[in-house]
């Protein structure tokens, strides 16, 4: 019983084994080849030595990369944006959550229907409609000490933050969250003296952390990850994020060396963020009972 | 309470200090400051800096040169370009100047993006026709450089298996070609002797493909009327240069799908004959020297036959400030800076006073023969309105034939949706 228990152990192993490296491969590869010249890639291919940092290795590819694109300004582009709108995403989506899930008011039942009902409509069909949209907005800009009413968002920072900061996932995932977390807290905080902000600011969110958690990784993969929109909406070269510039690298000779160079370049990043908070992320998948 | 009125007040004070209300944006790619217009000009060379190294230059000069005008370039990665322009389109948002691909010229100008360019008689009568973008006797745009499709190969390869090294006055016929490549098969040193390219995507599939089925006799549209691509794309001579294209594949001499990188390959060793444009021209010199022979299409019936037309400058039919816009189109074709660009990226000048001025293409030059092929055989992609559907349904059926689908059925739906389409846009009329 204690071998056959101890064998199955050893192949559940294996076969954990195995799936790292299926899935880790193509990752390794992008790195790997990344130090190294196109013909030796191409050359690499068939072989083990495709994912071993072997042969002519060197950095040439990451200052190809620096060279042929603002990788610098599109990283820091990237991250503001993204930070940006993680921040304001959880402000806002938790609000909204905060006042479905614990106040009681008419039509709440309704508003969240709606809101859960806008996940089936997919970004691309609306995309269009929303370029004309965002482009009569108005905006106040500061020049010099005056401030200046403009027209359209077009080419901005904020073109690519705020429309996506109010998330009908984000929202369920909180009020899932917050359903969780017993009403007898709020009515103790009450009893304290404390208001719906008080409530909200002081018990609700401090115990919600692996829901901020979840939140942020969900509302920063698409973020980091977003290129049509950015691509529609953003025309300077100084406001692209990441996305854009993998393009850069598509001439009619293409250097495959440095497209693993700049991939490697903008996916650690999320790999960084997704380690850190993992355990918070798998666990909150686990108990609002919903996958992304 | 009291919070009311101190907000008010700080509204009003707010509403007060705001000046003009004006858009403060530049509607139709141009804005005026202090006197000085600036015009946005749009360009698809991000990431190609040797490209945009040359369209800065003439920029800089041109700013340099007048104080009225100051042209503000912006670059875009060519892969996301035509969508970056179709986005700007819809918000009315065009630069005054802008770059487009060849082929989508007519679509642009029927969807109103660009207005002809009204530069005078003769201006053009150097230019390289196939890098004019004419529609309705209207020019709307010139490029500076053209590409050429060749067979790359390497004359050690073919003389070492007997076959002759075609010319451009005595191509290959569509037998001797085949033979060639049936004999590099079968002296075992290749697994697969022909890279057609076949893994491109998107614009190359047209350019690439469709002219060799034109020197088979058939086509994307009738081009007597662009109205119907019955009988040419789904005629007999289509069938012959679909069971040809796909006779490359059942008999081993091409991939179904090719290496990513077609020029690599051949530089590998992988390949013996490519069929590539002529930006692959340094890559392989480089490599193999003065035994790199570029080589005409096969001759298929109606002779050997290249796609031309390249990127090429337009202006914007929004633009506010055409007088300036003109000015900077006829400023950058001076035969100066065709040379600059020919020079910056080896293709062929799309002028014949500059083409004199680079070495590798003036006679006797290195690629000289790429001039001259183009010259002699490009043939511009269907000038229509259309165009881009018919890229696109034609990309559809490439794929499916080189799969092994129904010839004879994928090549009368592609032109029936085509039909269609036309039909459905009010046969494209201006």
């Amino acid at each position: 019983m204690t071998t056959s228990t101890a064998r199955r152990g050893r192949l559940i192993q294996v076969a954990r084994s195995a799936l790292v490296i299926f899935f880790a491969f193509p990752l390794l590869f992008m790195f790997v080849a990344s130090f190294k010249p196109d013909a030796q890639i191409f050359a690499d291919l068939g072989s083990i030595k495709a994912i071993l940092p072997v042969g002519d290795v060197s950095l040439e590819n990451y200052r190809g990369v620096f060279d042929r694109v603002p990788a610098a300004r599109f990283l820091v582009n990237s991250v503001l944006v993204s930070a940006v709108t993680v921040v304001l995403g959880i402000l806002i989506n938790s609000m909204a959550a905060f006042a479905l899930s614990r106040m009681r008011w008419r039509g709440r039942r309704v508003v969240l229907a709606a809101i859960i009902a806008t996940l089936i409509v997919p970004f691309e069909t609306f995309a269009l409609p929303l370029v004309w949209w965002v482009n009569k907005l108005p905006w106040l800009e500061i020049h010099g000490f005056q401030l200046r009413l403009t027209e359209g968002w077009l080419d901005t920072y904020q073109v690519q933050i705020l429309p996506f900061v109010a998330n009908a996932f984000s929202i369920y995932l909180f009020y899932q969250y917050f359903t969780s977390i017993p009403v007898e807290l709020d009515e103790a905080a009450r009893m304290d003296g404390a208001g719906w902000f008080g409530i909200y600011r002081r018990v609700v969110m401090p115990l919600s952390g692996p829901a901020i958690a979840t939140v942020a990784i969900l509302t920063f993969l698409p973020a980091w990850n977003s290129y049509l929109w950015p691509l529609m909406v953003v025309q300077s070269e100084e406001l692209r994020p990441v996305m854009i510039g993998i393009q850069y690298f598509f001439q009619l000779n293409v250097s495959w060396g440095q497209i693993m160079a700049y991939a490697s370049m903008i996916t650690v990043p999320v790999l960084v963020l997704f380690v850190a908070f993992q355990r918070a992320f798998i666990g909150s998948i686990a108990s609002a009972g919903v996958k992304g | 309470m009291s919070r009311t009125p101190k907000l008010v007040a700080l509204l009003a004070a707010a509403a007060v200090g705001l000046t003009g209300c004006s858009s403060g944006s530049s509607d139709s790619g141009a804005s005026n400051e202090g006197g000085v217009t600036t015009l946005e000009l749009w360009t698809h060379n991000g990431g190609n800096p040797t490209e945009l190294a040359v369209n800065k230059k003439v920029v800089d000069a041109f700013n340099a040169s007048q104080s009225k005008y100051k042209v503000k370039l912006q670059s875009f990665p060519q892969a996301s370009y035509n969508d970056a322009v179709t986005a700007a389109a819809s918000a009315k948002k065009l630069p005054c100047v802008m770059d487009i691909d060849g082929p989508n010229v007519p679509n642009w100008a029927w969807a109103g993006y660009l207005q002809p360019l009204d530069l005078g008689a003769g201006f053009f009568d150097k230019q390289l026709p196939s890098t004019l973008g004419k529609v309705d006797d209207k020019v709307y745009s010139f490029g500076h450089y053209d590409v050429a499709m060749s067979l790359i190969a390497r004359k050690s390869v073919l003389t070492q298996n007997g076959i002759r090294i075609p010319t451009l006055d005595q191509p290959w016929t569509g037998d001797e070609f085949d033979a060639a490549v049936g004999k590099i098969k079968a002296g075992g040193k290749f697994a697969f002797p022909l890279d057609m390219g076949t893994a491109g995507t998107g614009e190359w599939i047209p350019y690439a493909y469709s002219p060799l089925l034109q020197s088979f006799g058939g086509d994307l549209v009738n081009r007597e009327t662009y109205q119907s691509a019955t009988g040419v794309l789904n005629g007999p001579e289509a069938l012959e240069w679909a069971s040809w294209f796909r006779g490359l594949i059942t008999k081993g001499y091409a991939q179904q799908k090719s290496g990513k990188d077609s020029t690599v390959d051949f530089v590998n060793g992988k390949s013996a004959i490519m069929w590539n444009g002529s930006w692959a021209a340094d890559a392989v010199t480089k490599k193999f020297g003065a035994d790199v022979v570029f080589l005409p299409p096969p001759d298929f019936g109606k002779g050997p036959k290249i796609g031309g037309a390249s990127w090429q400058w337009g202006m914007s039919s929004s633009c506010a400030a055409k007088d300036g816009a003109l000015e900077y189109l006829k400023f950058s074709a001076k035969p100066e800076y065709y040379v600059d660009y020919a020079t910056a990226l080896g293709l062929i000048p799309a002028n014949t006073d500059a083409a004199a001025q680079v070495p590798n293409f003036a006679p006797g030059g290195k690629y000289r023969f790429f001039l001259e092929l183009s010259q002699k055989h490009a043939l511009v992609r269907p000038v229509t309105p259309a165009y881009p559907f018919i890229a696109s349904t034609f990309q559809k059926a490439v794929s499916d034939i080189l799969a092994g689908g129904d010839a004879q059925k994928i090549l009368d739906k592609a032109a029936k949706d085509i039909d269609n389409n036309i039909k459905s846009n009010g046969n494209y009329e201006f």
